[in-house]
């Protein structure tokens, strides 16, 4: 279990912001010779004419956390939307290059985004409960969506279950579980929306800042399930909060106005930062 | 966990086709029944002006302008002049809006400015009712309790105690159905239109504007004088003009205490009529083509006079609401 | 003399003069519920619910003929009215600032504006004329036409309040965009959209000048849509206008039935739209 005070002994290699705490290293990706998660080449995403990513190639191994940090407006979030293809549901948003995902490419005049996003979970910045659903109802929202497992209500209640488990949920609403879901607090609505994205058993799972309105607490648990979860499915993580990066992700990718500007194991890149404006963001003169 | 197969969207390609075919099929279909059901809107007020200019025309071509500028309303003679009820439209409207928009932008000033807290919620919710009562409800409590009283109480205090008898507007004996008690209950109609909308706009007047009067010494009623009822200005004459589109076209309650006689005269105590009340007394009974083409020829003018009342009305709130968002 | 204290003397008097405004506006509405109460509250019985109208010179009857007949036409319009009027709300919500949108929006409130005899005349010309008589067929639809701007307008509010990351959440779990739509958005919005319908439901169903061309009245019972029929508006205004006193005592009888739906539906839907957003809704 991750404890937010461990602290790595080595010494560094350049001084580093005290606050910043690195957890024990991770094999970085790739060395295995598993294929990567997702790989993107050449993608750059537009809003009108504005490029909001300008030609990124990047290369996200699978059960993995990666986290995507940068300065406000770099285009993280857009960068990861395009992940599940959600970029494209805003007017005049275009994206060029390509993006695979476990080898088979998400864009193409035939592949349809819907059947994109059922196999990609995202959760957003704000919990975002339905609510006028139950919590049973909410988890398993997802679900009716795939007719390929037109589950009955007996496996819809195990596959209910063993996602609030996965969201580490399940014991405080076991016996709540058709009751509103706008009954729940900040930190517990959100790991319903972890939960809801895990029912439909995704590979690849999407989190756009999810911990921004939390309270520390909840905070603090929602990084532990995140730690948790990578051993069975792929993680991408947007956030601005470079000591949670350090905190619970395998390897850090750091963007600025649209480029990617370095990626590398976490430990490496908040240690021994290869480009001078990474080094620039992480120790906190800008951004 | 069940696992997907490496080439996670294979199985999706397969049914794909369904897929993309299947949603794609049924987001054209949704599009499709919401916008015809949209399209309904302007294929609605087009229908209604068709049909009522179609049925006006025989009307129009025979008679002419006589519509509008004679008196002589003779179904038996073929003439149909319809100026009294025109007259009587505009006057009663006017009478209307005269009285109730002193009224309705004071409540609306006291609302958004003066009134504690716990008097706002009662008091709005009591002015915007005044929408809800339906028009035979003000008819009926006018012909029982407003006719009467005005007979029996205002008529004389306005015409003797005040000599305003010696005017051509009160004089004349007081029977009780009259230009005046249709004024009156159109004002009350017309009220929370009018209130509401001034109500938003005011309330919509940013602090600043306040706060850089206030700061410069004017007293609270110099603030609201100078400040914000400039601001506001075009948005509170949109809800004049709406409480106007909805004085013109009423019915129902003008019918029932305008006392139904079609001359024009100048005393607001004389009975008179509406186009709308000439449509509502006339139309069941009317026997030839001609009567039922000049009734429709009535209806016509109606339309196009609230439609164009409605719309600048319209227009004129929406402009506030526009300069406030930029 | 523009002293500071005559300023001051002229600030406060117009202060005065608009709580004076407020206590005007808020007295009609006050004086004409207290005579309906007090000369329609004793006719109120359980005869004038069931019974149909007298003979004129007998005493007693009731308004059962209008009152089934009111809630047939305010079924047909309901029927025309809410799926179009909600239809049209979807679209006017997710298409914001097209042309067509803003046209709709514009001439919906137009429509809303016009006088309901002009509605009347229309609904006569096109569904009374060609057929060669009235109906309560053509009442609904002349009603259910004035539904359609109101309903139209009040949805597309309760929609665009819906939160658009419900939306994205809704879409980023694979939901194709009418199922979004409908499964997502209309049904977070549907308490409101409800509460806008019997709003909308209220107000027509105390309109009367649409009716005396289309449903006409009926003295005797039916429930035929094709045939003429009773409504409680058209009953008050010819037992009103009517020199009997037995039937202005029914006038004012019906007239309280009438306002005391109106005003139930008009305070649960401000009770309703306020408790949801938790300001007050003015």
């Amino acid at each position: 279990m991750l404890q937010s005070t461990e602290v790595l002994r080595e010494k560094p290699m350049r001084v580093i912001t005290p606050t910043v705490q690195v957890r024990a290293p991770e094999p970085t990706a790739s060395k295995d010779g598993t294929r990567p998660c997702i790989v993107a080449s050449h993608l750059s995403a537009f809003f009108g004419e504005t490029a909001a990513v300008k030609d990124v190639s990047i290369s996200i191994p699978q059960n993995a956390v990666t986290a995507i940090i940068g300065p406000s407006g770099c285009g993280k979030s857009t960068l990861l939307r395009c992940f599940n293809r959600m970029h494209e549901t805003v007017a005049s948003a275009r994206v060029d290059g390509s993006v695979e995902i476990l080898g088979s490419p998400i864009y193409g005049d035939d592949t349809s985004p819907i059947a994109v996003r059922r196999h990609v979970g995202m959760v957003f910045q704000r919990p975002t409960p339905f609510p006028t659903m139950s919590i049973r109802a909410n988890v398993a929202a997802g679900l009716r969506v795939d007719s390929k497992s037109h589950a009955s209500r007996g496996a819809t209640s195990e596959i209910v279950e063993e996602a609030l488990q996965r969201a580490g949920l399940w014991a405080e609403v076991k016996d709540q579980l058709d009751e509103s879901a706008m009954a729940l607090s900040g930190g517990q609505q959100q790991r319903l929306c972890i939960a809801r994205a895990l029912a439909t058993r995704p590979r690849v799972i999407l989190l756009d800042e999810p911990t921004a309105s939390l309270d520390p607490l909840s905070t603090q648990k929602v990084e532990e399930l995140v730690y948790d979860l990578r051993k069975t499915v792929t993680v991408v993580i947007v956030t601005h909060n470079m000591q949670q990066a350090a905190r619970v992700s395998d390897g850090t990718a750091f963007l600025l106005m649209g480029e990617l500007i370095e990626f590398a194991s976490t430990r490496e890149l908040f240690t021994a930062p290869k480009d001078p404006r990474t080094e620039s963001y992480i120790t906190g003169r800008f951004g | 966990m069940t696992s997907l197969p490496v080439n996670w969207l294979e199985k999706e390609k397969d049914r794909r086709r369904l897929n993309v075919g299947a949603s794609a099929f049924s987001d054209k279909v949704y599009e499709a029944l919401t916008a015809a059901c949209a399209l309904v809107v302007p294929g609605l007020v087009i229908a209604i002006a068709v049909a009522v200019f179609a049925a006006a025309w025989p009307a129009f071509a025979k008679l002419g302008l006589s519509i509008v500028t004679t008196s002589d309303w003779d179904v038996a003679g073929g003439h149909f002049g319809a100026a009294p009820a025109i007259f009587g439209t505009l006057v009663s409207s006017t009478v209307a809006l005269i009285i109730a928009t002193p009224l309705a932008i004071g409540v609306a000033i006291f609302l958004s400015e003066f009134s504690p807290s716990w008097l706002r919620q009662p008091v709005g919710f009591l002015v915007d009712l005044l929408a809800a009562i339906p028009s035979v409800v003000y008819g009926l409590w006018g012909i029982f309790v407003l006719i009467p009283l005005l007979r029996e109480h205002v008529m004389p205090f306005l015409r003797d105690t005040l000599h305003l008898g010696a005017t051509p507007f009160f004089r004349g004996p007081a029977y009780g159905p009259s230009m005046l008690a249709a004024g009156v209950i159109l004002a009350i109609m017309a009220l929370p239109y009018i209130s509401s909308v001034s109500r938003e706009v005011l309330m919509a007047v940013p602090r600043s504007q306040r706060e850089a009067a206030l700061a410069l010494g004017a007293t609270r009623w110099e603030m609201i004088r100078d400040a914000v009822i400039p601001y506001a200005r075009s948005g509170i004459i949109g809800g004049i003009m709406l409480g106007l589109g909805r004085a013109l076209g009423e019915t129902m309650a003008v019918t029932m205490v305008i006392g139904n006689r079609p001359e024009i005269s100048a005393s607001l105590l004389a009975p008179g009529y509406t186009m709308a009340s000439l449509i509502a007394n006339e139309f069941s009974e009317a026997t030839n083509d001609l009567h039922l083409s000049a009734l429709m020829a009535v209806g016509a003018i109606l339309f196009i006079i609230t439609l164009i009342v409605n719309a600048v009305a319209r227009w004129l709130v929406w402009s506030v609401s526009r300069r406030r968002a930029q | 003399m523009r002293t500071a204290r005559n300023r001051h003397l002229v600030s406060g008097a117009m202060i005065g003069l608009t709580y004076l405004a407020a206590a005007m506006a808020t007295l009609p509405l006050l004086f004409i519920l207290f005579h309906l109460i007090v000369k329609g509250a004793s006719s109120i019985s359980l005869d004038f619910f069931t019974h149909m109208p007298r003979p004129v010179g007998e005493s007693g009857g009731g308004m059962a003929n209008a009152i089934v007949g009111t809630l047939i036409l305010i079924g047909v319009a309901s029927v025309i009215g809410l799926p179009i009027g909600i239809g049209a709300g979807l679209h006017l919500a997710e298409k914001k600032t097209t042309p067509l949108a803003y046209t709709v929006r514009f001439l919906a409130d137009v429509l809303n504006g016009l006088p309901s005899i002009v509605m009347g005349i229309f609904a006569w010309e096109v569904l009374v004329r060609p057929i060669g008589h009235f109906s309560a067929l053509a009442g609904g639809v002349a009603l259910g036409a004035m539904m359609i701007p109101l309903v139209t307008r009040t949805t597309e509010e309760m929609l665009l309040v819906v939160p658009t990351s419900l939306r994205e959440a809704a879409l980023a779990l694979g939901y194709p965009k009418w199922r979004t739509s409908i499964s997502v958005v209309l049904r977070t919005a549907m308490a409101g959209i409800v509460t806008g319908a019997l709003v909308a439901v209220a107000r027509i169903a105390g309109e009367t000048a649409p009716l005396l061309f289309t449903a006409l009245g009926n003295q005797f019972w039916s429930t035929s849509i094709r045939e003429p029929i009773a409504a409680l508006p058209l009953q008050i205004f010819t037992y009103a206008t009517n020199a009997y006193e037995e039937l202005h005592r029914l006038a004012w009888a019906g007239a309280l039935v009438l306002i005391s739906i109106v005003l139930v539906i008009s305070l649960a839907a401000r009770f309703a739209t306020r408790s949801r957003f938790g300001a007050p809704v003015d």
